[in-house]
């Protein structure tokens, strides 16, 4: 009974890992095959090539779309760090009118879908002159109300004596947060790194409404105009689309343990 | 705790915070609110004219809107259970004694880190009509579609891609969930003789409860919001015949392609009610449950 427990047991983890690897297995094999080679099933090990490749980021600008990826995601991740963490220590340590009131606001707007303020933000951008550029991508989310919540969490479950013994040692407010909390946070900024760099890298309905022109697509939206209107063969579209999972790919078996550790910390409410 | 200058200090602290609420996030929710109540277009915002309720009643006679809002509660009615089960299998599994824990937990959380994009043009390809999946369903004798162009199948094609690319992230919360449940209970129900049924029905399982609820929120309000994988299968019509066409979709749809940001706001809003309602709703039974 035991062991016919334990094989169905890994039956079921084998065939689950099998069902989540086969999609990126055949995608990367196609991607690398010849266009004449691309519907057979079988092919000769030797005949795989980068090709595709090389082909894809030499007519279409994916460089371009990575960098701008990068800067955007990046940009976003660390205003979110700096600013949500700056609140969240002031919404959990700092005394001041109006306090309260903010953390509830803060919490009221958790709530709302971001498509609510989709339209009216869009014009706004629109009016400023921001459509398409770095900064209409960028600004409007440079903070986030659960970054906000989740650091407050964090700094409230913290021992508050370590900072108090540094206030009668006459250090300022902002040598407390900089020499004290934030080395404490660590866990905390490394998961809110993660979730935030993850859905900006990832992030497709804003850029997609915002670039309008091929040079200011971020890697999504380049893929997705890609797919669509250039690429006539699927060996060089999924060339395309490993393009922009590889590297992300990497970066997360690099970094596994916090990815999965971040993720699992934005659960613990 | 108390400090000289501390005012001044949590004002410096939050100004960042609160101005870009204020910007970006407070002052649009209410000009949405106004735009909701008028007839509003991008192209001509100062000829906007007072519709009253019309566009939220236009809502409910509307067909395609109807519709948006069918496939959009079949998809979530559909993925949310498969996707919770599946993922808190997974967690099990993952966290009992076997071989390879690592290295399962890794492969399972990969397409978490995917883009929906980039999982969705896979999928196409695997699932096109000659392609990997009718190739094999084929070999087997069973009956093939041409998944994303069928009427029938189009929409769970997407909801199978979805419960795919996001048990992961459900799995690893799980999972730290069943970390936090204290050995000492397994290990009493030991004594009692429990057998492992017993132990998840009455101890894994209620101890849970928390994150279930949790997951049970996320996954709800991220189904209610599908976009990405509809619209890029559909090339951004949401066909078949609107059989991809989700509520956020259509909304996109009437405020970027029609131009009818009065009507599409208003769709925003029921959209906000419908997910607090189901919030609330979930808040109530899981407090009555667990007291």
């Amino acid at each position: 009974m035991k062991k016919l427990w334990r094989t169905l047991f890994y039956c079921v983890v084998i065939g689950y890992a099998v069902l989540t690897l086969i999609p990126f297995a055949w995608s990367i094999l196609t991607s690398m095959k010849s266009t004449p080679d691309m519907d057979k099933f079988w092919v000769p090990l030797s005949s795989l090539t980068l090709d595709n490749y090389t082909y894809i980021v030499t007519k279409f600008p994916f460089f371009r779309w990575l960098l701008n990826s990068v800067i955007v995601a990046g940009s976003v991740t660390i205003g979110n760090l700096l600013f949500n963490t700056l609140a969240g220590y002031a919404l959990a340590r700092i005394k001041f009118p109006g306090r309260g009131l903010l953390f509830y606001i803060v919490l009221a707007v958790m709530m709302v879908p971001g498509q609510v303020v989709m339209i009216p933000v869009y014009i706004m951008l629109a009016n400023w002159g921001w459509i398409n550029t770095y900064q209409g991508f960028i600004l409007p989310f440079l903070t986030s109300s659960f970054g906000i919540f989740m650091m407050r969490q964090f700094f409230l479950a913290l021992p508050v004596d370590l900072e108090e013994a540094a206030l009668i040692d006459g250090l300022s407010r902002w040598g407390i947060f900089f020499r004290i909390a934030l080395p404490l946070a660590k866990p905390a900024l490394a998961a809110q790194t993660i979730f935030m760099f993850l859905g900006n890298w990832n992030s497709f309905m804003w850029p997609s409404l915002l670039a309008s022109s091929d040079d200011m697509f971020t890697l999504p939206v380049g893929l997705n105009s890609f797919h669509w209107q250039y690429v006539a063969y699927w060996n060089q579209d999924l060339a395309g689309t490993m393009f922009m999972t590889i590297p992300m790919l990497i970066v997360f078996l690099i970094f596994q343990k916090w990815f999965i550790k971040g993720i699992a910390t934005s659960g613990l409410k | 705790m108390r400090n000289r200058g501390d005012l001044a200090t949590g004002y410096l602290f939050v100004l960042p915070v609160v101005v870009s609420l204020a910007v970006f996030l407070i002052g649009p929710i209410f000009y949405a609110l106004y735009i909701s109540f008028h007839h509003f277009s991008f192209l001509a915002p100062d000829h906007a004219t007072w519709a009253g309720l019309g566009n939220y009643t236009k809502l409910f006679h509307d067909p395609r809107f109807l519709r948006a809002l069918g496939n959009t509660s079949l998809y979530s009615l559909g993925v949310v259970p498969i996707q919770i089960a599946i993922a808190l299998m997974l967690a099990l599994i993952v966290d009992s004694k076997i071989k390879g824990k690592t290295f399962f937990r890794v492969v399972y959380f990969l397409p978490t880190v995917t883009s929906t994009v980039a999982v969705s043009v896979m999928f196409m390809y695997l699932f096109k009509n000659d392609g990997l999946v009718n190739l094999l369903l084929g070999k087997l004798g069973i009956p093939t579609f041409d998944w994303f162009n069928s009427l029938t199948f189009a929409l769970p094609s997407v909801m199978g891609m979805a419960i795919w690319t996001t048990v992961g992230q459900f799995m690893v919360i799980y999972l730290a969930g069943l970390q936090d449940i204290p050995q000492e209970l397994y290990e009493a129900a030991e004594v009692d003789g429990a057998t492992p049924w017993q132990r998840l029905r009455f101890i894994t399982w209620p101890m849970l409860k928390p994150t279930t609820f949790f997951i049970l929120i996320m996954s709800i309000i991220g189904c209610f919001q599908v976009f990405d994988q509809m619209y890029v299968v559909s090339k951004g019509e949401g066909g078949p015949q609107d059989r991809t066409l989700s509520v956020v979709f259509y909304l996109y749809r009437s405020a970027f392609k029609d131009f009818d940001m009065g009507y599409a706001s208003a769709m925003a809003f029921v959209l906000f009610l419908i997910i607090l309602i189901l919030t609330v709703i979930q808040r109530k039974f899981f407090q009555e449950e667990t007291h």
